[in-house]
């Protein structure tokens, strides 16, 4: 029956001579892109132009224009507002890719150069019996070590760090809490030579042990476990209070509630957490110097003998300055570049394993 | 089955500030008893001071007795964990444990405390999913997390788990505060056939609410913000919202408050 309703509105006369407020004339879609375009291509005029030795000067000016060109354009045909929209993009654009050039050339040389030494045999064996000018030998000890160190490292400071952040969180109050606190805050500025320097005086001189890869990890274990506290205690804040206090309202008695309901609902970002920690020890080299010692050879006992890892052996075969040894160098920086992204990645997957479950 | 609550005197802080004052009230084993009031007036606080929840709360403390059937929960060498398991709780948002699935949630509460027979825990969660009208809308997908169903549905599944652990009483605080009017109607359903078997204590901002579910009703109020909260006067629902003894009550009920 909607037809017999019939609009008894009066037809409004067409206003075609105010336009609509809400409306605005506007760059097209394409309108940053080109804009980068044009301003690359005059910095690169204007650079060789000139002259201009450096492709950073020409980056710069490119970088300078674009962002005035993105100015200029949308006060122009935009208004004002817009125009400061636009340069604000166009500055964090511009600060991105300030930040990604150096990340790039850093990943593009290590491949490049990396490539050349890096095969199977490589992977597969040590130094043992390769004079450093020679070509050949491998990085399969130092690979060895540094995984066996991180591990034993990861093993001590993992725990220790996770129960002092539950401390933290879920029992500390007072003076013993702020106490950890400082002294968490303190360990992370600890510097890398320093907690060797601790570990040899304490480990190695005054009770007489020798150097191992045992030695280095309680070293690598003081670097990391400030900063898994750190992670650990951010994550568990996290945690509504809400679970805590449902929790507790079943009956549930405090440390189970804190097992089975604050550290699995946290369990992702603490994983991350320990990872971006084994992340940062594993490119440690001063105290694995002063404590692991170095060696060519394959010592899969990390308990006993000196050991090698990742960071002292590119540190050595760059000293050694042969040919043949910066390529080896470079493979066993690539290598533990991969190293390093493969823990990322696993804890990423551990982490969206754990998340707690959405959906129906 | 369900106990008897006797108040009386009590009063809870948090750190140095007063929040309630000298509170003294009974609750008949299987009944329902509303708390209306004020926003800050300290029907939460007090809530929580009857299944020891109150203390988790950093500074919170309490003095006073809270009698359950003669045993006082605040006399020496009462475990809260015991309290609690005895007097189950349900809050204001819906809290399911998003880590675990509907099952789960509804079993937390068994599994977390370790007291149940294996052969026994589907019965369990099935019994207590269809005590808290649920059941017919999950069981196809009780091993989905609990986080994914609706408010209403979420807040259902809270109730259930709270009832999973067999309390004597139960405390809501404010359960249907987020949730539309089909859902509440569900709930306050829910809440006329659990007084069958539990005592319930449901504070609620909803006038009609507290007149459609409870038998009795206890006004609080407060003299000034910042004052502690103060039980004004608990009589039977029909007296309090017909013909209630204090001209305080009268006035917030009929909406001429402050
Ligand atoms: N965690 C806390 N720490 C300190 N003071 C608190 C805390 N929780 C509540 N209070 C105070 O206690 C008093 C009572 O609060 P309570 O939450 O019990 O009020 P309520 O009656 O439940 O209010 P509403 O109806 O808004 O839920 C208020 O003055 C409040 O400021
Ligand atoms: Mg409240």
């Amino acid at each position: 029956m909607s037809h017999t309703i019939q609009d008894q509105r009066p037809a409004r006369a067409p206003k075609s001579v105010a336009p609509s407020r809400l409306t605005r004339g506007g760059l097209p879609r394409w309108a940053p892109a080109g804009i980068a375009v044009v301003s690359i291509a005059l910095g690169c005029g204007i650079g060789a132009a000139f002259g201009l030795q450096s492709k950073i000067q020409w980056g710069l000016i490119s970088a300078l224009l674009f962002v005035t060109i993105t100015y200029v354009a949308s006060a122009v045909v935009e208004n004002r507002r817009q125009a400061k929209d636009r340069v604000a993009t166009s500055v964090v654009w511009v600060c991105f890719v300030l930040a990604v050039i150096p990340l790039l050339s850093l990943i593009w040389t290590t491949v490049s150069r990396g490539m050349n030494a890096l095969d199977g045999d490589f992977l597969s064996h040590s130094m043992n019996g390769i004079t450093s000018f020679e070509k050949g030998g491998g990085v399969y000890h130092a690979l060895l070590g540094t995984i066996e160190q991180v591990a034993l490292a990861t093993a001590i400071a993992a725990p220790v760090g996770l129960l002092t952040a539950v401390y933290l969180v879920e029992y500390g109050r007072g003076s013993l809490a702020k106490a950890v606190t400082f002294f968490v805050d303190v360990m992370t500025g600890i510097p890398s030579i320093v907690a060797g320097l601790f570990i040899l005086t304490t480990w190695n001189l005054m009770l007489g042990f020798g150097p191992s890869g045992f030695a280095g990890s309680m070293a690598l274990s003081i670097l990391m476990m400030p900063v898994v506290v750190r992670s650990t205690e951010e994550m568990l804040k996290l945690v509504p209070n809400e679970l805590r206090e449902a929790a507790l309202a079943l009956g549930v008695p405090k440390w189970r509630m804190i097992l089975k309901v604050v550290l699995p609902t946290a369990i992702g970002g603490i994983a991350t957490g320990v990872t971006l920690a084994v992340a940062r020890i594993a490119g440690e080299t001063a105290p694995i110097m002063l404590l692991v010692f170095g060696t060519q050879l394959i010592n899969g006992n990390p308990f006993e003998g000196a050991q090698s890892s990742l960071p002292l052996y590119i540190w050595e075969q760059y000293k050694v300055g042969s040919e043949a040894s910066y390529d080896r160098a470079w493979a066993a920086a690539l290598v533990l570049i991969a190293f390093v992204m493969i823990l990322n990645l696993v804890a990423r997957g551990i982490a969206r394993w754990k998340a707690p479950k959405t959906g129906r | 089955m369900a106990k008897r609550i006797d108040v009386s005197g009590l009063s809870a802080f948090y750190g140095n500030h007063k929040a309630i004052d000298d509170i003294s009230m009974t609750v008949e084993p299987r009944s329902v008893t509303a708390f209306i009031g004020p926003s800050g007036c300290g029907k939460s606080t007090f809530l929580r001071t009857l299944n020891r929840m109150h203390e988790v709360t950093p500074g919170g403390r309490v003095e006073g007795k809270v009698l359950l059937d003669d045993e006082n929960l605040y006399g020496p060498g009462v475990d809260p964990v015991a309290v609690r398991r005895t007097v189950g709780m349900v809050f204001q948002r819906p809290n399911p444990f998003p880590t675990m699935s509907i099952f789960d949630n509804v079993a937390a509460g068994l599994r977390l405390n370790g007291n149940f027979k294996k052969s026994q825990l589907s019965d369990i969660v099935e019994r207590s999913l269809q005590g808290a009208n649920l059941w017919n809308e999950v069981k196809d997908r009780l091993n989905k997390p609990g986080s994914g169903l609706s408010g209403g549905q979420q807040q259902r599944l809270c109730i259930a788990r709270a009832i999973a652990v067999e309390p004597q009483v139960l405390l809501m605080d404010e359960p249907c505060s987020a949730l539309d009017p089909i859902s509440t109607l569900a709930i306050e359903d829910l809440i006329g056939e659990l007084k069958e078997r539990f005592t319930i204590v449901i504070v609620t901002h909803n006038m009609q609410q507290a007149a459609r579910v409870s038998d009795r009703t206890a006004f609080f109020n407060l003299a000034a913000v910042g004052q502690p909260g103060k039980l004004v006067e608990i009589d039977d629902t029909d007296r309090i919202f017909s013909n209630p003894s204090v001209q305080a009550t009268e006035d917030y009920i009929s909406g001429r408050f402050g």
